[in-house]
């Protein structure tokens, strides 16, 4: 039985973590802003040939 | 018949706008004006075109954009820059900007893709609600007058307004503190009920008898970041509220709090019992779960509006005839300033030039520019519609005729203050009777044991912690402002639900309030038209964006225009067009060369002359709003009602005809006796409902205990208020007062509910027989019947009252 002494250790640090992770997200802004992730998410990555222009060289990217 | 080319040809391949015979084509792509064509090559020679892949046609007229170059220069002046930014170091600098161009995944695209247009740009970030972009930049590459240039070259012009200049309390949607709080709350309370299971089930035992102490002593220690961060709140106001010798609801609250904890302290340490700790997390985080529901806010849209989120950060000056572009706040009486078309007059000035057209749209709601001529004097919040116009500033911009407003008394004072809160009525007799039985029963069981009698003390106290009686009001004030958000009736806070259900008399706002300038009644006098001649001023009006246009358009209705080899509008004169050599004036007399101009009463004209000869003319007078009278006559039966204009009273009897004899009417009010006479009828001990659009009423809409804001479009503006209602729901008024009012008995049903648990709960504790499992199920159990209770009673409420007609609908 001695076990649950480690089990409500490992727990309670895990639900601590958890908690700590909940806080960086709120403090990072996630909850305030429900919207615009959900547009972002289906951008495609930049791809550079763009069927509208030909390849130009470029420096500042 | 013309016209039938196929539209997607000759639509503008940035803003998809019809392209006219002067459309310019590049790349094989037609753009309808020079400022459409540069963004695209902007964004081509970025390699950006995406942007146009993402949705067809996402960008925006640059037509009628002004192109000066010089119009950003009070960027360079440190001091506003400065106030601008939210942060800078030596190398970056943090801004945001509200876009209100913002619309579309394009421009969610382009704006966080700015960094590879410019390389001084290291990261943008948009926030499509809110219309908001983030952007960090590194100054030394990029100035903030070049970042803002930029932007505008690219058609997403930010939109900086005098108020951007005040040091913005940054409004966050969700309260994170409170979240943080629940957090907490949840955390401890979800670890504490595990460690409570033993004594749940005490009479199994399940789990050897050693664990118990153990379970008792963590429980002690989750019980401490509750008491000590999660309750926090509710000691600062409970203790403000004693401090002015009143009861609120939080003060029996945090007498439960203290009792709960002190006790089970006491058990747990004394007794070696299973304490209340568990009862203790779980009311925190009920309690708290409640107040962020209430919470609820609508972040697109603001509040806190004054003057100053409308009027501009710079004016240009004119010194020695050189044009100089300063910030407002350096403006000093007797400057010479030159305001362009489209741009708002900031101060009371008198007018220098022969002519202006000043649109009052903002200060009164009517939209149809009003003439100026030289030497007039103009109120600030005007906008001028043609011609540059040359103004000697009279006042500062913070003491005109309609900011003055502002400095009044009635903006310092908070409303929330004004309606003592239900709950608070109640929790004072609440808290009485809790301890005045928890004493009696105290008294009782003390000559026959000491312990028993502290024992049944604590056990009222803990059980009549009005757990339920503190959810009742935010949930269902919460759902309630839910209902009427997803009706387009947004208030500013729950607070306001309750004031709004004690309102007894109605004061209107005339223009652009009980009358829609959409809604015009038009009159044409003189030769009828023919079709053709309906024709060809279609195609006039429709190229016009000037209100009176508009509305000989809608009243033109759906027909086919004609096309015509030259059409040019004269601001704030008329329209001329040319067809089959014959040329067309449509505009004001003199525009149109007429000799014996008629004269009405009210309303505007606009004459239409073909060749030199007068057909005829339009009479457009404005029109009530939809079902207004029907709105008046079911509010008169409870309500007192008022109607405050500035205009004169020449409309007196085609209103009361229309609205009714019941109303008071009262004409030529300016801002300031708008205010005051809200005061008087408040004064007189009535409870008012101020409902008003332009900035003229903001002073009203301030002083009034609820004031409503109409807009047509509610992100776009609407003067400070209690609530911002869109227009297209005017017609719910009456329902919206009938159900806050309703839902004010909802809470009071729901106060009966809760005081039955507390019945079953006190008969309970004082015979002494109340423990920790009893607690631990009872405070759940009244806490989620009383939020099931009031949440469908409002939602069955507001679906019979027809305010909900799909819950999908937003």
């Amino acid at each position: 039985m001695e076990v649950i002494f480690l089990l409500i250790g490992v727990s309670l640090v895990l639900a601590g973590s958890f908690l700590y992770l909940f806080f960086k997200a709120v403090k990072s802004g996630q909850f305030e802003d429900d919207y615009t992730p959900s547009v972002r998410i289906l951008f495609d990555n930049h791809k550079k040939t763009s069927k509208h222009q030909p390849i130009k060289p470029k420096s500042n990217e | 018949m013309p016209n039938t080319i196929n539209t997607e040809k000759t639509k503008c391949y940035h803003c998809g706008e019809t392209c006219e015979n002067d459309a310019l084509a590049i790349d094989d792509k037609i753009f309808c004006c020079q400022g459409c064509k540069l963004v695209y090559e902007v964004l081509s020679e970025n390699d950006m075109c995406t942007y146009y892949d993402l949705g067809a046609h996402p960008g925006e007229s640059q037509k009628e954009k002004s192109s000066r170059s010089n119009r950003f220069d009070y960027l360079k002046d440190p001091e506003t820059a400065k106030k601008l930014l939210d942060f800078q170091n030596e190398t970056e600098s943090h801004v945001t900007f509200y876009i209100p161009l913002i619309h579309c995944a394009s421009c969610i695209w382009l704006l966080e893709n700015l960094y590879q247009i410019h390389p001084g740009i290291t990261f943008s970030r948009v926030d499509f609600i809110k219309k908001k972009v983030q952007i960090k930049f590194q100054h030394q590459k990029i100035s903030l007058q070049e970042l803002v240039s930029l932007l505008s070259t690219i058609g997403y012009e930010p939109k900086i307004s005098l108020s951007n200049l005040d040091k913005k309390a940054q409004s966050s949607s969700v309260d994170r503190r409170t979240v943080k709080r629940l957090a907490v709350a949840g955390f401890c309370f979800g670890n504490m009920m595990l460690f409570s299971v033993p004594e749940y089930f005490s009479e199994v035992e399940l789990i050897a008898e050693n664990f118990r102490g153990l379970f008792n002593y963590l429980n002690v220690l989750l019980a401490i970041p509750v008491v000590t961060y999660a309750a926090s709140d509710y000691y600062i106001s409970a203790w403000n509220s004693v401090k002015q010798r009143r009861i609120n609801m939080d003060v029996p609250i945090v007498l439960g709090i203290a009792t709960l904890f002190v006790y089970s302290l006491w058990e747990i340490f004394a007794h070696g019992n299973a304490g209340y700790m568990d009862s203790l997390g779980g009311l925190l985080f009920f309690l708290l779960l409640g107040k962020i529901y209430q919470q609820k806010t609508f972040s697109a849209l603001e509040f806190d509006r004054d003057y100053k989120s409308y009027f501009p950060i710079a004016v240009t000056k004119l010194v020695q005839n050189q044009e100089e572009v300063i910030p407002l706040t350096k403006l000093e009486v007797g400057d010479v300033i030159l305001v362009r078309d489209e741009e708002l007059i900031p101060a009371d000035s008198l007018l220098l030039s022969d002519t202006a057209h000043i649109d009052y749209s903002f200060v009164t709601g009517e939209e149809v520019p009003v003439p100026k001529r030289k030497g007039e004097l103009i109120y600030a919040g005007g906008r001028q519609k043609g011609e540059p116009i040359l103004l000697t500033i009279q006042k500062s911009p913070s003491q005109g005729y309609l900011t003055d407003l502002w400095n009044n008394e009635s903006f310092e004072k908070s409303k929330d203050k004004l309606l003592e809160p239900l709950s608070n009525k109640v929790s004072g007799i609440f808290t009485w009777t809790v301890l005045s039985i928890a004493l009696i029963a105290f008294l009782f069981w003390l000559p026959t044991d000491l312990s028993f009698a502290i024992k049944v003390l604590a056990s009222v106290l803990i059980v009549a912690c009005p757990c339920a009686l503190a959810m009742s009001t935010p949930f269902t004030l919460g759902n309630t402002l839910r209902i009427f958000g997803r009706d387009k009736f947004y208030l500013k806070n729950a607070s306001v639900v309750e004031r709004l259900a004690l309102v007894d008399t109605v004061v209107f706002d005339k223009t652009g309030t009980l009358t829609d300038p959409a809604r015009a009644q038009i009159k044409f006098y003189g030769e009828s038209l023919s079709e053709e001649t309906k024709a060809i001023l279609k195609s006039m009006v429709s190229r016009s964006t000037h209100p009176l246009s508009n509305r000989i358009n809608g009243w033109l209705g759906n027909i086919t225009g004609k096309k015509l080899s030259f059409i040019q509008e004269e601001k704030g004169k008329g329209i001329k067009g040319i067809y089959l050599g014959q040329e067309i004036r449509l505009g004001s007399a003199s525009f149109c060369a007429i000799k014996n101009p008629v004269s009405h009463r009210e309303g505007n004209l606009v004459y239409l002359s073909i060749s030199g000869v007068e057909l005829g003319y339009f009479h457009i007078l404005s029109g009530l709003r939809a079902k207004a009278p029907e709105v008046i006559s079911s509010l008169e039966q409870s309500y007192e009602l008022h109607l405050l204009s500035g205009d004169h009273a020449h409309e007196l009897n085609s209103l009361k005809q229309n609205l009714g004899k019941s109303i008071y009417y009262h004409f030529q009010q300016n801002p300031i006796e708008k205010l005051t006479y809200l005061q008087s009828l408040n004064e007189d001990g009535k409870r008012t409902l101020m409902i008003g659009d332009g900035l003229n009423d903001a002073g009203a809409l301030q002083e009034s205990e609820v004031g409503i804001a109409i807009s047509d479009r509610v992100s776009h503006f609407s003067p400070a208020s209690d609530a911002i209602l869109d227009a297209s729901s005017f017609s719910k008024i009456p329902k919206y007062l009938d159900f806050a009012k309703k839902s004010r008995n909802i809470i009071k049903a729901s106060f009966g509910l809760s005081f039955l648990y507390n019945v079953v709960g006190i008969s309970l504790a004082v015979q002494g027989i109340l423990s920790p499992v009893i607690c631990a199920v009872l405070m759940p159990l009244s806490s989620i019947s009383v939020v099931v209770f009031t949440t469908l009673s409002t939602n069955a409420l507001a679906w019979k009252m027809g305010l909900i007609q799909s819950k999908t609908e937003k």
